[in-house]
């Protein structure tokens, strides 16, 4: 049985495209055949964080107008082989694409793969609504921000509108040592104000900078506590019951050192 | 040091953090009803009317908002009478 998944979050910036990339490769290594689509029409950047952007030769454009099939349009990835990422056109924009096309082409989809993972855009306007109109489920994801946090709740209310039944949340760039002092909120109050369920919280992680750099999700580092944080997210998907991590506060020789300006 | 003796009288200032945690609340409020400022004038001017029958307020000090009691929303109202109509 396949599942479509929206990767969705209303605000610009807050981690859509790193956390599609990150999920997609995280089932990919549990040996799941998956494919991420690219719905950010314009403005396309998953094939950049996949390490992709040099193999692209068609795009959803071109699929969805009937130029090529799906499968000539789908990018392999370089080390996952059960990997696909379907790209979308960087030079066209968003009214190219309408929600019966792409619910069309996640029909087709399904019949081969087990996960469909549709990267959003942001905002609530045609290119959100023609990138849920496929899915089965969503993933939100926020941080914790006001104004993010605000517009998840924008997000989840046109969700529930739009009959999607199973909405989760995931919150990103969370910095345990401020939540700590009582400077931001975290997971939590998060899900609190929104009431929806939390299926991950994700760490702030200068490790999500270099390996985006290099063209290789987060997820696939050991010692990487955001990368933890999306193996868990992975296996929450997969249905597997996992707590949520505690992150590692700092030491007391590195509050010291820190102090100290060290 | 002030700070410190503010925690032990109990006076400690709003973190940040339960700061956001309040305004968000409020204005998710706001967001999910719908209402538009120009509704709210119109409520606001509407339950004027119907004060107005009854006793003397003070419109300029008046204040309407929505408020978050617990889990339930309630329209929070601050009339100031000046005195009764007989």
């Amino acid at each position: 049985m396949s599942e479509v998944i929206v990767i969705t979050s209303g605000k610009g910036g807050v981690g859509k495209t790193t956390t599609t990339a990150n999920l997609g490769v995280g089932l990919a290594m549990r040996g799941k055949r998956v494919v991420l689509v690219d719905t950010d029409t314009g403005l396309r950047n998953l094939d950049l964080l996949l390490g992709l952007e040099n193999r692209i030769m068609y795009d959803l454009i071109d699929v969805t107008e009937g130029r090529v099939p799906y499968k000539k349009a789908l990018v392999r990835h370089k080390k996952y082989d059960n990997l696909f990422l379907l790209p979308t056109s960087q030079v066209k924009d968003k009214s190219s694409v309408n929600p019966e096309q792409l619910v069309r082409l996640c029909q087709e989809l399904r019949k081969e793969y087990d996960y469909i993972l549709i990267d959003c855009p942001a905002g609530i306007e045609q290119g959100f609504k023609t990138a849920i109109a496929g899915a089965d489920c969503a993933i939100v994801v926020t941080m914790p921000e006001i104004s993010a946090v605000r517009d998840a709740d924008k997000i989840i209310g046109e969700l529930n509108r739009a009959d999607k039944e199973s909405i989760k949340l995931v919150v990103n760039r969370i910095r345990p040592q401020m939540v700590e002092k009582g400077d931001m909120l975290d997971m939590n109050d998060i899900n609190d104000i929104l009431s929806i369920d939390c299926i991950g919280q994700v760490p702030d992680d200068e490790k999500v900078v270099t390996s985006t750099n290099r063209g290789e999700p987060v997820i696939t580092l050991e010692d990487s506590v955001a990368g933890q944080a999306y193996r868990n997210i992975v296996g929450r998907i997969c249905g597997e019951e996992i707590p949520f991590m505690d992150f590692p506060k700092d030491s007391f020789l590195q509050r010291l050192k820190k102090l100290l300006g060290m | 040091m002030l700070e410190a003796l503010m925690k032990i009288f109990g006076k400690e200032k709003k973190s940040s953090r339960e700061i956001a945690r309040d305004r968000l609340k409020v204005v998710l409020i706001h967001d999910r009803a719908n209402l538009s400022p120009e509704l709210m004038e119109h409520l606001k001017n509407d339950i004027i009317q119907v004060i107005s029958k009854y006793m003397v307020i003070n419109k300029h000090d008046m204040e309407i908002s929505l408020a978050n009691d617990d889990d339930s929303v309630a329209l929070v109202a601050n009339i100031p009478v000046s005195k009764m109509k007989h």
